[in-house]
């Protein structure tokens, strides 16, 4: 019996962040629709806010949207304020999405075809 | 069939923010002038740039109090000077929201750019209502943010008003309108509601063409811009990406592709990211002219460079307009320094604990470039949670703010002194001192917020 793999989440999703005032919207969109249920599986809001910890979000909400594909986290207070009032370089928050995206998941092997990307050495 | 089946309308996107590219238009308007030419009779074209941010119109209304005639698009001329006579010659119009603080300024600087052009003179619309720095519509903000307001000093304060004046300003014949701040989206659904003949209470048609503006609006963002990751997400041409044209139809339905001959690529990947972009609900997005709901949106690439949206529902739009009102926010200063080698982040870190006793009194940010910067946080957690991991090349940045300028300037000067008081062999010191702009937001009744258009009068030369 074959063992899931554990891959970063960029292999199996894409995603890009937006921002308004000190809220976050990170998208999580599977590269293929068979990656999309294990996606909904393991990236609960919980370990999505376990993931900005260091950044003290006050609420981290997940709308699914299956017919794309896609889920959509929307994390608030994790912008420092947001553009107006954070100090950080990036007080966009653009760079967000790969700190998500960088996230272990478990992949069975019968999905390894549909991941991209090699694995990292 | 009683309906007049209308052929597909184009609209254009030629900017996604205020300092885009001048040279994304020419592509787009010589992609829309050959579909004109190849495509059936009474098809239209519009050209659209969006150009203002949350802050921009602040930034706007800052240079407009420096000079009365200032406080629109700075880059207005570089942007329409190489399409405008293409655009009118073509039966082209254009939309923006390049009037910023000041829309009737950006009006005459287009009556003066045709002129010099030596084209005839077009007909220029002025969008007006979203400005409420009227005493009457001060009161009324007053009244929503109560002690929020005493002792700020006010910027600017604008609604983001809809679509509808624009539908009604090219009912009127105008070819190019001018708005301030308008929703981003409604850039797009003035051009569908004016054509099309929409009534503003056709819901899921708003809806549907709020998503196509909303893909529209951030430019290349859509074609390939701001999604390459090499080995991933590869994009050809990444540095012509070319800008986006929606074909919309009579019900709001929109395939969305690129300008010809230039790089970049639309997928469905890329329909995707965009369509999520600045979402929270997804069944609940809202914009002045309606609540659109993409829960159900599907997306599938129809063609080479053209993917389909469709599922786009609308509700019946919110009866407030969203309003920001941006004031004074004191000093932001910055700082930064370089240290390389061995033992380069020891230094580093030795140089922000110097820092952090030499200023007292001031909420120190630091970063250590190369280490842990824009991924951590101003309180210095995820910092102080990591390891000098014996990197060799790091840049040590600094930032903080004050109400005061005085204090704030403390920030720069003690960088500066690193270089003879601090670690071994500090170098590249920049520093920084910026004027801060806060935001207050609320919601207005749209009864408050009278919205319209005037056409511009030429004035006698």
């Amino acid at each position: 019996m074959s063992h899931d793999i554990t891959v970063p989440l960029y292999r199996a999703a894409h995603g890009r962040t937006g921002d308004k005032g000190d809220r976050s919207n990170i998208s999580v969109i599977a590269w293929h629709p068979s990656l999309y249920p294990l996606l909904v599986a393991q990236l609960t809001p919980e370990r999505v806010a376990a993931c900005f910890r260091h950044r003290s979000p006050s609420q981290v909400q997940r709308f699914l949207l299956p017919k794309l594909q896609a889920m959509n986290f929307v994390l608030d207070g994790v912008l420092d304020g947001g553009v107006n009032d954070a100090l950080n370089l990036d007080t966009h928050g653009k760079a967000l999405s790969f700190l998500l995206l960088d996230m272990p998941i478990e992949v069975p092997p019968s999905l390894a075809r549909e991941l991209v990307g090699q694995a990292p050495p | 069939m009683n309906r007049i089946d209308h052929p597909a309308l184009l609209i254009g996107c030629a900017a996604g923010f205020s300092g885009d590219r001048t040279d994304a238009a020419g592509p787009v308007v010589d992609t829309l002038i050959a579909r004109l030419a190849q495509g059936p009779a009474g098809q239209r074209a519009f050209l659209i740039f969006e150009t203002l941010a949350e802050r921009t119109l602040a930034l706007a209304q800052l240079r407009r109090r420096a000079d009365p005639e200032a406080g629109y698009e700075p880059l207005l001329d570089a942007m329409l000077r190489p399409v405008l006579a293409r655009c009118l010659a073509h039966g082209i119009r254009i939309v923006s929201n390049f009037g910023a603080a000041h829309p009737r300024a950006a009006a005459r600087h287009i009556a003066r750019l045709a002129r010099e052009l030596g084209i005839a003179p077009p007909r220029i619309a002025v969008v007006q209502g979203d400005d409420l720095s009227a005493p009457a519509q001060l009161a009324l903000l007053r009244r929503e943010f109560g002690d929020r307001m005493d002792g700020i000093r006010l910027v600017s304060a604008n609604a983001y008003i809809g679509a509808e004046p624009i539908a009604a300003a090219l009912d009127a014949g105008a070819q190019v309108v001018v708005c301030g701040r308008v929703a981003d989206p409604s850039l797009a659904v003035g051009p569908a509601m004016s054509h099309f003949g929409w009534r503003s209470d056709e819901w899921d048609k708003l809806g549907r063409a709020t998503m196509a503006g909303h893909l529209l609006e951030c430019g290349a963002q859509v074609c390939g811009g701001y999604f390459a990751d090499p080995g991933y997400k590869d994009v050809p041409g990444l540095a012509q990406v070319g800008f986006p044209i929606a074909e919309i139809d009579a019900d709001g339905r929109c395939v969305i592709g690129k300008a010809g001959g230039t790089g970049g690529l639309v997928t469905e990947a890329t329909v995707k990211e965009q369509l999520l972009y600045e979402v929270h609900d997804p069944a609940g997005y809202l914009t002045p002219d309606v609540v659109a709901d993409i829960a159900e949106a599907e997306v599938e690439a129809v063609g080479p460079d053209r993917v389909a949206l469709r599922g786009v529902r609308g509700h019946a739009r919110p009866s407030h307009y969203k309003v920001n009102v941006c004031h004074e926010g004191g000093w932001l200063a910055e700082g930064e320094i370089s240290y390389a080698g061995p033992r380069a982040e020891a230094r580093a870190r030795l140089a922000a604990d110097v820092l952090r006793q030499r200023l007292d009194g001031l909420a120190l940010r630091v970063d250590l470039i190369g280490a842990l910067s824009i991924l951590g946080d101003d309180a210095g957690h995820a910092l102080a949670a990591t390891a000098d991991s014996g990197l060799r090349d790091i840049r040590l940045r600094v930032a903080a703010t004050h109400a005061e300028r005085a204090q704030a300037e403390r920030l720069g000067r003690e960088v500066m002194a690193l270089y003879t008081c601090g670690p071994a062999g500090g170098g590249g010191v920049r520093t920084t001192l910026t004027p801060r702009l806060n935001t207050l937001s609320c919601l207005l009744p749209r009864e408050a917020v009278p919205v319209g258009f005037e056409m511009l009068e030429e004035p006698a030369q």
